[in-house]
């Protein structure tokens, strides 16, 4: 059956990593263990004072160990985020 | 491999899943494969107030390796069939 990542190729995605942190960025590529090359990312930092985003660097190789979820953007509801003022706790480790 | 046939036969229906970070998320399977990493479409947080680090996504790859649960409705599953399937397969196993 085979649920790959190659739809979401050269789209915006949402990856959130096993230690709990949020990057988004135009997904390039990945293999069988779910390394992912992530181009133009950013961190998005959530906290209970405010969700700020920074920019990190433009590309990115994120080892499979370390990927929780990826999620596919879509970019009509992001736009019309006010990332300003959404406040939350950040995301927790995975326990295993 | 039993485990994948299971959820390739409830493809289609609505799970949460529950990851090791406590979070879940309420979804369509749209596909597992042999990791028995999930697919899932059109998804709703549950609890998005406290987790809205999701909010602008739709469809989602879950790695199996961190999921906790699966949340299954009782009447998709036949359950003497699974566990007839994982008995015969737990004797094939230990030869």
């Amino acid at each position: 059956m085979a649920s790959g990542l190659e739809n979401y190729v050269n789209q915006t995605v949402s990856v959130i990593t096993s230690d709990g942190r949020n990057f988004i960025g135009t997904l390039k590529g990945f293999d069988q263990t779910i390394n992912i090359i992530l181009d133009e990312s950013h961190e998005r930092v959530f906290s209970s004072t405010s969700g700020v985003a920074q920019v990190v660097l433009g590309l990115h190789i994120i080892r499979g160990d370390n990927v929780a979820i990826v999620g596919q953007i879509d970019e009509s509801i992001d736009s019309r985020l006010d990332l300003g003022n959404i406040k939350a706790e950040p995301l927790g480790p995975m326990v295993h | 491999m039993l485990f994948y046939s299971f959820f390739k036969s409830l493809v289609g229906k609505d799970v949460v899943v529950e990851l090791k970070n406590d979070l879940s998320i309420c979804g369509t399977l749209h596909s597992v494969d042999q990791y028995l990493n999930i697919k899932l479409s059109d998804i709703s947080v549950i609890d998005s107030e406290k987790y809205p680090h999701m909010l602008s996504v739709k469809n989602c790859f879950i790695r199996g390796s961190v999921v906790r649960y699966v949340q299954l409705p009782a009447d998709e599953v036949d359950t003497q069939l699974l566990q007839d399937a994982a008995r015969k397969e737990a004797t094939v196993s230990t030869r």
